[in-house]
């Protein structure tokens, strides 16, 4: 829309015709761009190839999961989780069950938190390891996606030992998990731990120092710490900007006290700077899998409360305190102390948080994700305008926005 | 003095007058203030440089439609990043008059938090710069978190949830 000769943009701002070259063109990144990994919509004003400015529309996948969870019992909500941030949904389903385990102030045996911190590593790497290679893909190396998906397989074979499924994986229970680790597990992660750390280095060593590749990122979509705050940012974006920011150190839960790691920052927080904080935080997340792994204390492998935690089958069978739990539980019978609690996780895009408000009902009162994905992406029009449209692609794909956590 | 003692201590002595309500459940200060209050406590809270809450970790809204004239709740969650603690606001409004101070000009990450909680309970923010909905379309007519709007159609006659569910 033109006003005289100065062009009103929908945000408000006015341009002034001199600063302007050629015409202004209004362009859609999105919904369904192969670029934008993910369903979202965004409006691009450009002149020429020099986005003025950026208009986001998000919803396109919302599935109303808070809604959905004031009518579930709370081992349902689990499967809700799965399906925020998909790219590590173990880590949702983990931090969920934290959340229920703070309310009805569960004690979990030492084994549980080690194994828990295990997955959630697992899924960090996993979760990291797509961020970066698709970084790869939109600068145009596209090797550099398939080859770490070999290793990503492996992470979810890991997965399936554990819980049957890989994507969206509904694993352990609310109080611990179902199994201990089974002797495949036990194999395949020696063997990962083993492989891994190579791979992934000759993987770091086709981007890190790539003269392409550092031009193209380099200065892409950065922002400043304080404007990160300032959006709440959290996270490895977080991080790529300066700030030493990372709930497994500052709230430590699931026993994150025990293990030696260091949380890697940047400096501009550009594109590179967070491309390669997820690759340093990948290389601790196997040090610290390393370290569970090799501390990991026996134990049982759920906490002792039969109200949540379903019973051996046998025991269904002929026991008849067991038989009343099991129904119960399946029934989303059970008794949940009336309360409210926060628990928030370090997830893979940032704080993972979970507010839970109980009455004392079969189902949550309320439910709220703390999404990190849908708290930064409102910055993304700040990154992008005044450059162009090619940094407005990898900067979305490195600040890993992932549709189910934006939209929940 | 355990932290959320000292916290506590420190919240009455500071803004005394205006905690309504401050009790502390699992392990989290809770303070209730009155709505025309929250403004200038949100940028009291943030720039004292004891208390420091500098980020606004959580923006959202309950519904109590048993509470008479205060039906909405607004909650807040703060966290202070140099004192470790973590801090949760709530504000009750009535439904009737859903309207609350915009939280945007201290914390910007507000906005679109802010604009969820407007599509989903309603709330409108006074000084908000974009107060539209955000998940669902515009052409929505209803704040469907809202307790009144159950979840599956009430008109079915082919399930019956009296042993299942609320």
């Amino acid at each position: 829309m033109n006003v005289g000769n100065d062009i009103l943009l929908s945000n408000g701002q006015v341009l002034s015709r001199e600063t302007i070259d050629g015409d202004i063109a209004t362009i859609n990144f999105g919904p369904t761009h192969p670029a934008t990994h993910g369903i979202f919509q965004n409006i691009l004003k450009v002149d020429g190839e020099k986005i003025l400015s950026s208009e986001q529309t998000v919803g396109y996948i919302h599935r109303a999961f808070e809604k959905l969870a004031e009518r579930r019992p709370y081992n349902q909500i689990a499967t809700l989780t799965d399906r925020l941030n998909y790219c590590s949904s173990p880590i949702n389903n983990l931090g969920w069950q934290m959340t229920v385990e703070k309310l009805i102030q569960a004690e979990i045996p030492k084994r549980v938190d080690y194994m828990r911190v295990i997955m959630m590593e697992l899924a960090r790497i996993a979760d990291h390891l797509i961020c970066n290679s698709v970084i790869g893909v939109d600068t145009g190396a596209l090797t550099s996606f398939f080859y770490p998906f070999t290793e990503r397989e492996k992470i979810y074979e890991l997965y399936e030992e554990v819980c049957g499924a890989r994507l969206t994986t509904n694993m352990g229970r609310i109080g611990g998990f179902d199994k201990d680790f089974t002797p495949v597990f036990h194999q395949k992660l020696k063997a990962f731990l083993k492989s891994f750390p190579k791979a992934f280095e000759e993987f770091n060593s086709m981007l890190e120092r790539n003269r392409i590749f550092m031009d193209r990122t380099q200065g892409a979509g950065s922002i400043s710490s304080e404007r990160a705050l300032a959006y709440g940012f959290t996270g490895p974006n977080l991080r790529a900007t300066g700030v030493d920011y990372d709930i497994r150190a500052m709230h430590p839960y699931a026993s994150y006290e025990d293990f030696d790691f260091i949380i890697p920052v940047g400096v501009q927080g550009d594109t590179y700077d967070r491309w390669m904080v997820r690759q340093e935080e990948v290389r601790q997340s196997v040090r610290i899998i390393e370290q569970a792994y090799a501390n990991i204390p026996e134990g049982p492998v759920h906490a002792d409360i039969p109200e949540f935690f379903l019973p051996d089958k046998k025991d269904v069978y002929n026991n008849m305190e067991a038989l009343i739990y099991h129904f119960k539980i399946v029934m989303g019978e059970t008794n949940v102390p009336a309360g409210e609690v926060y628990h928030s996780v370090e997830g893979g895009n940032g704080e993972l948080g979970f507010y839970l408000i109980s009455d004392g009902g079969r189902a949550p009162y309320r439910l709220q994700f703390r999404r990190p994905c849908f708290i930064y992406y409102q910055a993304y029009p700040e990154m992008i305008t005044g450059s162009n449209i090619s940094d407005a692609v990898i900067t979305l794909s490195s600040l890993n926005v992932i549709a189910g956590e934006l939209d929940a | 003095m355990s932290k959320n003692n000292q916290l506590r201590a420190d919240l009455q002595q500071k803004f005394e007058g205006r905690i309504l309500q401050i009790e502390e459940l699992y392990d989290c200060l809770v303070v209730e203030i009155s709505p025309v209050d929250l403004l200038a406590t949100a940028d009291a809270l943030k720039n004292d440089a004891s208390l420091s809450f500098n980020f606004l970790t959580l923006l959202g809204a309950v519904h109590y439609p048993e509470s008479k004239e205060r039906e909405l709740c607004l909650v807040y969650h703060l966290h202070s990043w140099k004192n470790q603690n973590r801090l949760r606001i709530k504000c009750y409004l009535s439904i009737d008059k859903p309207q609350i101070q915009s939280l945007t000009s201290v914390f910007e990450t507000a906005n679109w938090m802010e604009r969820e909680t407007f599509d989903f309970y309603g709330v409108e923010f006074q000084g908000h710069p974009n107060l539209r909905r955000i998940l669902n379309m515009d052409s929505m007519d209803y704040h469907p978190m809202l307790k009144q709007f159950h979840l599956e159609d009430e008109t079915r006659e082919d399930k019956d949830d009296r042993f299942f569910g609320r």
